[in-house]
């Protein structure tokens, strides 16, 4: 019996470790969205620039989208720019959230690094970025052509998750009927 | 050249650990004093190598020298010099070599003050000690190099977290890792202690310190984690439940438990396997906190940048000593002589209660804290568990223990007699009910929990003024005597239970009556809130060191006084800070919160915080009280080892 007792320590120690060496595969990054599967929340936010048209969920349907919140004073959108730009230039359609900053931030980033974005909307007091729930910049929504958040991409948008998953999700999206 | 001189002595640690770590267990076996002998150098030197690369480190941040790649990864000439002297642990790599730090010092301690102790115990504390040393050494220069160069060196370093330049992170980490890596050395007694198969009073002796002096910064650390969070993450919480402090309060509840069941093994050689497993376990559980931060197996806002190896490899470690030092005990525990009979109703049962509620409550926050990890592995969703939870499952296990703490020192050892105890605290207990029944009337039934809150607190606190007052009202006739000749550890027990008191009432002050109010104000408005009001006056730039503010002054009339105060919003070069603006007072603070601009005003957050600073006060009365504990003669390692009391008899103990 004491050594019955004595064991026991050992054994459940065994246990926690092997529910550790399990935990540690799965990354913690990966936060799954609320969204996915429903439809985009409602926003209607104003443009960058007074002449051109701002961005509400009505813009992003018909055909699938891309989804980007940014912001100017964000490194990491710094770095995922160029890949947007190469993007747009393939014909991939990309509407911008500029998030939490003044318009015309957003606007003179845009007109320095290039713009990829077919509309893109700012979301000054980050209301419609709470809808949406985002954590942080950037990042990406890939909604499908009926509105729907399909997938979520926390982060920047590399050469490789673009390759790897987005591409196949947007051609998957694109045969949907 | 300091990078490579650093490089070159952690290698060398490396070597001298594992000569520690072989040597005297080795001669310990076999009775070689030459090889134990050898060990105690390697020790020694060992320390002096640790020592030696840490200060490389340092002065490469203090230097600027950005070639090495961790100092430009944390570091910029910008910062002032207090903040690049505390990045040194300010990264993954950094604090890992500040925890190997005081490992080695911890070790060298033991090899060069342990000269009273059995010459076999010391050789093999110094050999498990060696070994967690050479575990760790390892695995700084095999995943976790701090000295990597960076070719071409780079102008300019990364700033360091601004969230991190504070002065909280000059004192915070030390001391915590001061806690978890001194309980290092209680693991290390209990792994000797296996090895050896006995456990004699000259052990209990020289355990209790070393628990003690682990228990003091752990608690200072943890309290001034608190009191940082509560000023700078800007959301006015004091504690969060978040997993990583909940790494430092596992440790700290087993080392509370370890604390007061290795006075009992000291004073009446009584649980003697279980402050074994304690000492086991709380060392494991910090070596949990370390693993926890590292790995990535769980989301904080403390941790490290991840790296799944360097989980696997600190999970190695864990598995090794945690399941050897278990799987010994299980093989030893049960031939381990067994102490002093007591009664149930006896200093030693109070401590076996205490002993049950901490060993709860610890695994409840264990539970808690893993198990996202455990049902995720169940193949359910994510989810978090967050205050809710602790509130339902912890409060119910750690209010029964804080009503108990006052009794624990009224009783005798032994056997003690029911009746006489509750005797004994009767004058707490009606100041308890008077304070019950005053905030009853005053505040009406609604406030019943805040009532039973302050209740407790009057409670424990009275009951630890108690202890020496009742030794002090015995002893009246020579007044100054009986003060004079208190011993320390008495007053040490004293102040530790009540800062505990003044902990619970800092507690039931913001839980029961904080309030809070978000608006947007311009400069001008005015607003009233929580028996104030507040005028912004102005919103003005300032520079910084290394920033720019925008510095919004507030002038306040009400309840406590006129003052002025100015909320910070901070713009580093890679990211924004919020630095509260709190007016303190022990009745309650005023915490002022400046966020985003809106419409040409500012969005303002304001906090009343009743009787908040009695948490923090609470916290370091506890640690000073451990402090003074630790001061007193009993203690003093020399002393207690030339004159031994004789170990109690051998006879069944039930209790255990």
């Amino acid at each position: 019996m004491r050594r019955a007792l004595a064991l026991l320590p050992v054994g459940l120690f065994v246990l926690v470790l092997v529910g550790f060496m399990a935990g540690l595969r799965h990354d913690p990054a990966i936060l799954p969205s609320m969204l996915i599967g429903k439809p985009l929340p409602a926003f209607a936010l104003p443009p960058l620039k007074a002449d051109q048209a701002g961005l509400a969920t009505a813009d992003l349907t018909g055909e699938p989208v891309l989804l980007n919140v940014f912001a100017s004073w964000c490194g990491p959108c710094k770095e995922e720019h160029p890949t947007l730009l190469r993007l747009q230039a393939q014909g991939v359609r990309i509407a911008g959230v500029d998030w939490k900053e003044e318009p015309a931030e957003g606007a003179r980033w845009l007109d320095e690094n290039g713009d990829p974005y077919m509309r893109a909307g700012n979301d000054r007091t980050g209301r419609a970025g709470i809808d949406l729930g985002v954590s942080g910049v950037p990042e990406t929504f890939v909604v499908d052509r009926r509105g729907r958040v399909r997938y979520r991409q926390v982060g920047a948008i590399t050469p490789e998750v673009w390759t790897q998953t987005i591409e196949p999700l947007m051609t998957r999206l694109k045969a949907e009927s | 050249m300091a990078a490579e001189v650093g490089q070159f002595a952690l290698i060398l640690a490396f070597v001298l650990a594992v000569v520690q770590a072989g040597a005297p267990l080795w001669g310990a076996q076999r009775g070689e004093p030459v090889l134990m002998a050898l060990g105690r150098s390697a020790a020694v030197l060992q320390a002096g190598f640790v020592i030696l690369a840490f200060s490389c480190l340092a002065a490469s941040y203090v230097a600027c020298d950005f070639s090495v790649a961790l100092v430009a990864q944390h570091s910029n000439s910008a910062q002032p010099l207090a903040y690049r002297f505390a990045a040194t642990w300010g990264s993954h790599e950094g604090s890992m070599l500040l925890w190997v730090l005081i490992l080695a010092i911890y070790g060298g301690a033991v090899a060069r003050f342990g000269g009273t102790l059995r010459e076999t115990l010391q050789a093999r504390v110094l050999g498990v000690q060696g070994l967690i040393g050479a575990a760790f050494l390892g695995f700084l220069i095999f995943t976790s190099n701090p000295f990597l160069r960076l070719s071409p060196a780079p102008l300019e370093g990364v700033e360091l977290n601004p969230l991190l330049q504070d002065p909280g992170l000059v004192s915070h980490p030390p001391l915590l890792y001061l806690g978890y890596v001194g309980f290092s050395v209680a693991f290390a007694f209990a792994v000797a202690a296996l090895i050896e198969g006995r456990v004699d009073a000259a052990w209990a002796r020289w355990v209790r310190p070393w628990v003690l002096a682990a228990w003091i910064p752990l608690t200072a650390g943890i309290t001034l984690g608190s009191l940082w969070a509560y000023y700078e993450l800007g959301w006015g919480g004091w504690w969060f439940w978040d997993p990583v402090e909940n790494a430092s309060l596992m440790p700290w509840l087993l080392g509370t438990a370890l604390l007061h069941s290795a006075l009992v093994l000291e004073r009446r050689g009584a649980l003697v396997s279980w402050t074994i497993l304690l000492a086991i376990l709380t060392f494991s559980l910090s070596l949990v906190g370390t693993f926890l931060v590292r790995s990535g197996i769980l989301t904080s806002v403390h941790a490290f940048a991840v790296d799944p190896r360097r989980g696997v490899y600190i999970l190695g470690i864990i598995g090794v000593t945690t399941g050897a030092a278990l799987a010994l005990y299980g093989w030893r525990a049960p031939t381990l002589r067994t102490g002093a009979l007591f009664a149930s109703v006896s200093r030693e049962g109070g401590v076996i209660l205490n002993n049950l509620f901490l060993s709860v409550l610890a695994f409840t926050v264990f539970a808690g804290t893993f198990a996202p990890v455990f049902i995720e592995l169940a193949g359910k969703d994510k989810i978090s568990v967050g205050p809710p939870y602790y509130n339902w499952v912890f409060a119910p296990f750690a209010v029964p223990l804080l009503t108990l703490v006052v009794f624990g020192p009224m009783l005798n050892w032994k056997r003690d007699s029911a009746a006489a105890v509750l005797r004994r605290v009767r004058i707490p207990a009606a100041l308890a009910g008077v304070v019950l029944l005053l905030v009853l009337v005053t505040a009406g039934w609604k406030a019943m929990v805040a009532a039973a809150g302050l209740a407790l607190s009057a409670w424990l606190v009275a009951g630890a003024l108690a202890i020496p007052g009742r030794r002090w009202w015995a002893g009246r006739a020579n007044l100054g005597r009986s003060i004079r000749t208190t011993p320390t550890a008495v007053l040490g027990l004293a102040l530790a239970h009540a800062g505990l008191g003044l902990l619970v009432l800092g507690i039931t002050g913001v839980t029961a009556w904080h309030s809070d109010k978000v608006l947007t104000m311009h400069p001008g408005e005015s607003t009233a809130f929580a028996g104030r009001t507040l005028t912004l006056q102005a919103i003005d730039l300032a520079d910084g060191p290394n920033y720019q503010a925008r510095q919004a002054r507030f002038d306040i009339t009400g309840k406590d006084g006129a003052y002025s105060l100015v909320a910070e919003r901070r713009a580093y070069a890679t990211s924004q800070t919020t630095e509260a603006a709190i007016h303190v007072s022990p009745l309650g603070n005023l915490y002022v919160s400046g966020g985003d601009e809106a419409d040409g005003g500012i969005v303002v957050r304001l906090w009343d915080h009743p009787l908040i600073v009695w948490i923090w006060t609470g916290g370091f009365i506890m640690a000073l009280g451990g402090l003074v504990s630790l001061s007193d003669r009993r203690l003093r390692l020399g002393v207690a080892a030339r004159a031994p009391t004789p170990a109690p008899a051998v006879s069944p103990a039930p209790a255990e």
